[in-house]
């Protein structure tokens, strides 16, 4: 723990109860938010990914907390990455891809659909509260669902934030 | 270690002005492997490629990160640019902080953090990043061009002409479309027919050109240059090879419906061609309204046939085929006026639509051109055209514009005051879009030299007072409210997607927007391919067009087919899986999922033990690169190249860096 400790000391005095457990993960930029939840979203490449691009086209706005991981397919997420984005600290997880049936590689988004499935139940028992990872079919045409998904689900974590179910950070590996 | 350069673009203001570029390069230049970063106004450009150029010289950097927009426009831009100055071009990432930060964000310092961590995410993505080749891939120099309307047929020809073989595939019994049915078409009035039906016959004779009317694509796999499709010849039972195109079968028919090609005003046979001009000019029989086929009495065609060529027993054809490019020109559907309530919703038998009023004037028309009203017959003295039915309209109907309809309602008002001069003819607009070459001025002429009454503003209500149609609405530029007598009323409706393009784009593996048209690569710079390699687009399918767009786009499309062929081979993909074979255990789950059959068993010698094993084994030109195998292998043996386990956790961990 003695890594926490010295995130400790580089951090700005900390705000109110909430903030104590937060935001010793990275090395703040000034005016950081130091305690928002942060939303790791894994996009296929055809759909999803173009999504969020068709919702940067249109400009739609929708909270900074999320970081994008482009891959191929949502079929290349290999639950494992999953498990290592929470360990790593993340508060969230959103694997998206192409709407079951449209999938570029005709049948990609049917095995993630199975293993994420398997997977979720999974997360319960890890200690993982099951609202903090989200499957969802994101369309290229669908930039305002792609928008709305990410305010949904950083609102969600923000609620959970309050309820005290995300855990303290730690990056001892 | 790899040396790493950070190159960040402002795009203009696009990034600059929400990220906060200057912090992002300062954050950048920090992260571990980082051997140089900067900052440049617009990195596409010349100058600033040049400087990525020169920084990998003279910081020996082998491995490039840029942060700019998405890396569907510009990745390959790049990747070129790094290969010019001899680095491997897969050693190279993007940070997507204009599409996916900049522009959907407001807050300066979240939106600078979050561009800052992106950028951490392809630095850890670049290390961990290995040089790639692509093989070269043998091409079908054939091409697949689907609906045979005025692009399709444009596309054809241009592909054909410039000596590559095309299937030109149309599900209709006529090659022709939409432009077969228009009477006129603007600004210059010369007829659609006398202009489209030379078209149609050289696309017939065309010895490149193969034609399969009355057919649809049923089943499209592969990947550029090597398209493995599946055609549905339909029955059409009658023999072509035997038909003569008399006719006569058409004339004896006893089944009437109404046709399609007429829009429902007028009727056809059961056994019919839709138009006289109809290339292939041979019959079809549409089997559920055919009394043989309902009832197996009747035989009449049959019977006067003189070429014998009915054949009630023909089936279905399926065709497999091998393209080297598609090019989808399926066209559009209409906006169903019955939607429109107040407007009578396909009620009152003398409101019709644009596209019926286009039959009413044609001379091969149900009234052989005769402008009559449909309920009695007469001549209108009274015409209103609506302008905006379901376009520009969020409520009812869609929001875009339907881009024709200002420029095709002049049009039918000039043609009302060509051969009826007394009538009086009012159009309701909302705003005049003329903008094309001689638009403006043609619609000058049906407002000034013709007559016809503009009149800005909506209709609010259409209903029948006594023989005649009273149109309710508003002057808005005079601020009063006006009624109309009207004997006829026009709707201009709006140009939408076809009903069943989702099952196209399925089937395609392309994308459409929210209103179901089909997207371009690049809505400027890519207007006519798709993202996915070797599939094209022309004409209405992606937007509302009229005919020079249609053709513009068709021969657009046609020019990017023929840069295709014009190369020997292609190149495969690079990021594909690959098995490491010390690992695999043989149990070829990566096989069963694979959805190009990618994945086949080999048998080799264990290194340690010297025993004969199975292991599985990529082809490496079938390999789409989706990496489902990857995830599913147990014993970790399958990797994706590009996206590898290590790149993938590499990005993660540089997110979450301390």
């Amino acid at each position: 723990m003695s890594g926490v400790e010295e995130k400790g000391a580089v951090s700005p005095p900390q705000e109110g109860a909430q903030t104590g457990t937060e935001g010793t993960l990275t090395q703040p930029l000034p005016g950081r938010e130091r305690s928002a939840p942060r939303l790791l979203a894994f996009l296929c490449n055809w759909c999803s990914y173009a999504g969020a691009d068709l919702a940067g086209g249109g400009r739609l706005q929708y909270p900074p907390n999320v970081r994008i991981l482009r891959v191929p397919c949502s079929a290349r997420v290999d639950p494992a990455f999953v498990l290592r984005a929470f360990r790593l600290g993340m508060d969230g997880v959103l694997v998206a891809g192409c709407h079951p049936g449209d999938c570029h590689y005709s049948k990609g988004n049917f095995y993630t659909r199975r293993r994420m499935a398997v997977f979720k139940p999974w997360l319960e028992y890890l200690g993982i509260h099951p609202q903090r990872f989200r499957l969802e079919w994101i369309s290229a045409s669908e930039g305002r669902r792609f928008a709305q998904v990410i305010r949904e689900m950083v609102a969600e974590l923000e609620e959970l934030q309050k309820q005290g179910e995300l855990p303290e950070r730690q990056l001892n590996l | 270690m790899r040396r790493v350069g950070v190159f960040v673009c402002w795009c203009g203001s696009n990034i600059a002005k929400t990220v906060d570029v200057k912090q992002v390069v300062e954050g950048a230049a920090k992260l571990p492997g980082v051997a140089y970063a900067t900052d440049y106004r617009y990195m596409c450009s010349e100058p600033g490629q040049k400087m990525i150029q020169d920084a990998i010289k003279e910081h020996k950097l082998d491995a490039v990160v840029v942060a700019s927009c998405s890396p569907t426009l510009h990745e390959t831009t790049f990747q070129r640019c790094i290969a010019d100055s001899g680095l491997n071009p897969y050693v190279f990432q993007m940070a997507n902080i204009r599409e996916q930060c900049s522009w959907v964000h407001s807050d300066r310092d979240l939106a600078t953090a979050k561009a800052l961590d992106q950028t951490a995410i392809a630095v850890g993505t670049a290390i961990k990043g290995r040089p790639l080749a692509r093989s070269e891939v043998p091409l079908t120099k054939r091409a697949l061009v689907i609906g045979a309307g005025i692009a399709g047929i444009q596309a054809a020809l241009d592909i054909a002409d410039a000596g590559y073989p095309v299937a030109l595939v149309e599900r209709q019994p006529s090659i022709g479309g939409r432009m077969a049915q228009f009477d006129k078409t603007f600004p210059t009035m010369d007829c659609a027919a006398c202009i489209l039906t030379p078209k149609m016959v050289d696309a017939a004779k065309h010895p490149n050109i193969t034609l399969l009317t009355w057919s649809e694509v049923e089943k499209v796999s592969g990947y550029v240059g090597n398209f493995d499709v599946t055609i549905r010849k339909r029955a059409r039972s009658v023999n072509m090879e035997k038909c003569i195109g008399c006719a006569v079968c058409e004339d004896k028919c006893p089944s009437k419906v109404p046709s399609e090609f007429d829009d429902g005003l007028g009727t056809r046979k059961a056994i019919f061609r839709p138009f006289p001009q109809a290339v292939p000019n041979v019959p079809v029989i549409d089997r559920d309204n055919c009394r043989y086929f309902k009832t197996g009495k009747c035989g009449v065609c049959a019977k006067v046939c003189p070429a014998e060529a009915v054949d009630y027993d023909q089936g279905d054809e399926l065709l497999s085929e091998k393209f080297g490019a598609i090019v989808v020109a399926t066209g559009l559907d209409l906006y169903d006026p019955a939607r429109m309530t107040e407007y009578g919703g396909g009620r009152f038998a003398d409101v019709v639509t644009g596209a019926q009023f286009e039959r009413l004037v044609n001379v091969g028309g149900p009234t052989e051109g005769h402008i009559v009203r449909p309920s009695n017959h007469q001549e209108p003295k009274t015409v209103v055209f609506i302008q905006c039915v379901g376009s520009r309209d969020d409520t009812k109907g869609y929001p875009y514009c339907s881009k024709v309809c200002c420029m095709y309602t002049a049009k039918h008002a000039t043609l009302v005051k060509e051969k009826l001069p007394d009538a009086e003819v009012y159009v309701f607009y909302m705003d005049i879009r003329a903008a094309g070459k001689n638009y403006e001025e043609f619609v000058r002429r049906a407002q000034e030299e013709l007559g016809v009454k503009y009149l800005r503003g909506r209709v609010s209500r259409i209903y029948p007072e006594g023989d005649k149609l009273l149109v309710k609405g508003a002057d808005s530029l005079a601020g009063v409210p006006v009624e109309i007598d009207a004997d006829l009323v026009v709707l201009a409706t709006a140009l939408r997607a076809r009903d069943d393009v989702a099952e196209v784009a399925r089937m395609l593996s392309i994308q459409t927007d929210q209103y179901g048209f089909f997207s371009e690569a690049h809505p400027k710079l890519r207007p006519v391919e798709n993202i996915f390699a070797g599939i094209y687009l022309a004409g209405a399918c992606q937007y509302p067009r009229d005919i020079p767009d249609t053709v513009a786009a068709a021969s657009g499309a046609a020019a990017k087919v023929c840069g295709l062929f014009s190369r020997d081979s292609i190149l495969s993909e690079a990021k594909i899986a690959e098995v490491n074979a010390a690992r695999c255990s043989g149990c070829l789950t990566c096989k069963e999922i694979c959805p190009y059959d990618a994945i086949e068993a080999e048998v080799i010698t264990d290194r340690m033990t010297r025993e004969e094993r199975t292991v599985a084994k990529v082809n490496e030109v079938v390999c789409q690169g989706c990496g489902g195998c990857v995830a599913a292998c147990r014993s970790a043996a399958l990797n994706l190249r590009g996206f590898t386990d290590e790149q993938i956790l590499a990005g993660m961990e540089a997110l979450c860096r301390e």
